[in-house]
């Protein structure tokens, strides 16, 4: 692989950038692999490339029925933030969270991390209490947050009307190290680092069916033909209980459509990310200059990639209340992706039933953030069968009643 | 939008309107059952892409549930029925039959 440096393009500037090399190759699939991931977002990606960095395991395939990042990874707002609640939430999102700092320098390609900091505004009584207690185990957990009044955050993002007559904002829970990073990027760099590495990425390759041979399982059924693995990992986010079906076991977990939108690009007007989760919105700017909006869940099982228009409208109506500046923008795209949701609003890094089969999902509103720590974690989970970072996220907790209760948190996408 | 009809006031309505509950005819297990049991009922769905059967409230008007079938993956309609019933009734079965043929 060529390393991407200023030196390079320089170099390929005299040449008229001819010389740029694809990002991942494109190759037929081979008939057996040792790890078959399926899903190439950003959570599939993150665990072959540490299945490969951490533990040498590189005869790895990642097969993907759309596109490389089209799904989630691809449509998410990208707030990075990792002011948890529980322990085994902190440390996974905070391992998260430190990997992303130096993304670009370990993979060397510039995913735009952007740490400006993240506000979660109080807007009610029950909020002061929550992000207090929250900012108190966070620095228990080692998580750096802290608990900022009204007139704080209206130093950080002037833009905003603190004095709402309905919801005035009564304080925040301030993360200074949280911030953005380009989704695409984040799905390229990966891809780009698992091929160095010699593993198969196979696009528009569906994954119909999954063989199995008393109790374990041996291989998968695809549009391309069968595919033999040792062992699977199930990356599928919002088809998550469709490819669990496959194997015979069912999830606790809904798929729903969640919906975001940008506007017009304007000059920079705020510089931190702000999510106000009382009245379901959040907004942040991105480098181009759109503002970039999200809001809540729709409430019924969806698999579309499309949501209901009303729940835009509530977003927007409850944004313009708290930053009124926004009132006369034009909004320039919406789209939406299909999120899943667990009972606990926390995700679920697991072996499965079947033998060789592990499951990374229930994501939900809010997985882009932990991408390089669900990696991590669930490369260490397939490698060695256990992993510190997953152990509290296991299938079973919902059976035994050890919720890992973060919904407080995720009624709103972040 | 989509527009359901309430089986208990006859009025097909905007969604603004209703509440949804998620999965229907799920088993209710009670105390006496084990931690098997509790967790399908509690928190296993089938979370079926295509024909789905699900549970709404007509909130903003009779306040009265009532049962749909819809499916997931196109959010066509076939159908709504009373929420006293074990399984869907022999015509919402049709319709789904009829539907998802054409
Ligand atoms: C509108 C929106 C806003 C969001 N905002 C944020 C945010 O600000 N911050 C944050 O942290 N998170 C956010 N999220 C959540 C975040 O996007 C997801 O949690 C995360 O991207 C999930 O990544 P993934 O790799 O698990 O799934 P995906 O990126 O969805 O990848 C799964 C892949 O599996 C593929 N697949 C499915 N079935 C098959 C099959 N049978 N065979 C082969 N491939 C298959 C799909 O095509 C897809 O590409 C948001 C989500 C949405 C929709
Ligand atoms: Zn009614």
């Amino acid at each position: 692989m060529r390393r991407f440096s200023a030196f390079a393009i320089a170099r390929e500037a005299l040449r008229h950038h001819e010389g740029w090399g694809r990002t991942w190759a494109k190759r037929p699939p081979k008939a057996r692999y040792d790890v078959v991931i399926v899903g190439a977002g950003g959570h599939g990606l993150a665990t072959a490339h540490y299945l490969g960095k951490n533990f040498g395991i590189t005869n790895v395939a990642i097969l993907e029925k759309g596109w490389l990042g089209g799904g989630n990874t691809g449509r998410n707002t990208t707030i990075i933030r990792s002011n948890y609640l529980q322990d085994p939430s902190a440390a996974l999102y905070e391992k998260a969270r430190s990997l992303y700092e130096t993304m670009s320098q370990d993979l060397n390609y510039n995913v735009m991390f952007s740490p400006r900091g993240v506000i979660m505004l109080a807007q009610t009584h029950h909020e002061v209490r929550g992000y207090k207690r929250t900012a108190h185990a966070n620095s228990l957990q080692g998580v750096q947050t802290e608990w900022i009044g009204p007139e704080r955050v209206k130093e950080l993002c002037p833009i905003m009307n603190i004095e709402g007559p309905r919801y005035p904002v009564l304080g925040g829970l301030w993360q200074a190290r949280g911030g953005t990073a380009r989704h695409d990027a984040v799905a390229w760099a990966y891809a780009r680092a698992c091929t160095d590495m010699g593993m198969d990425i196979l696009q528009t390759c569906e994954v119909t069916g999954i063989r199995r041979d008393g109790g374990r399982v041996t291989g998968v059924e695809t549009n391309l033909g069968e595919i033999g693995c040792d062992k699977l990992g199930i990356v599928v986010a919002g088809h998550s209980g469709v490819l669990a079906e496959m194997a015979g076991f069912r999830l606790p977990l809904e798929s729903v459509a969640l919906q975001a939108l940008v506007s017009e690009p304007i000059k920079p007007c705020m510089d931190v990310v702000v999510m106000a989760n009382t009245v379901h919105g959040y907004m942040s700017q991105s480098d181009k200059g759109e503002m970039v909006i999200g809001g809540g869940t729709d409430g019924y099982n969806n698999y579309t990639q499309r949501g209901s228009f009303h729940h835009i409208e509530e977003t927007l109506r409850a944004l313009v209340e708290t930053f009124p500046m926004i009132s006369r923008l034009k909004m320039l795209r919406q789209w939406g992706g299909i999120v899943d949701v667990t009972g606990d609003r926390s995700p679920i890094l697991s072996k499965t039933p079947v033998e060789g089969v592990f499951i990374n999902c229930g994501w939900g509103t809010g997985g882009f953030k932990a991408i390089p720590g669900s990696g991590w974690g669930m490369a260490e989970l397939m490698a060695k069968g256990h992993s510190p970072l997953t152990e509290a996220f296991g299938l079973e907790r919902f059976r035994e009643g050890r919720f890992i209760d973060e919904s407080v948190a995720a009624g709103v996408a972040h | 939008m989509l527009l359901l009809t309430c089986p208990n006031c006859g009025l097909t309505v905007e969604e603004t309107e209703l509440a949804p509950g998620g999965e229907a005819h799920l088993t209710r297990f009670g105390p006496a059952s084990g931690d098997a049991e509790f967790e399908a009922y509690l928190f296993l769905r089938d979370n079926a892409k295509g024909v789905h059967f699900e549970r709404w409230c007509h909130a903003y008007g009779c306040g009265k549930w009532f049962l749909a079938a819809r499916d997931t993956a196109t959010l066509q309609v076939f159908g709504t029925y009373s929420a006293q019933t074990k399984e869907p009734p022999a015509e919402i079965l049709e319709s789904i039959a009829k539907g998802r043929a054409t």
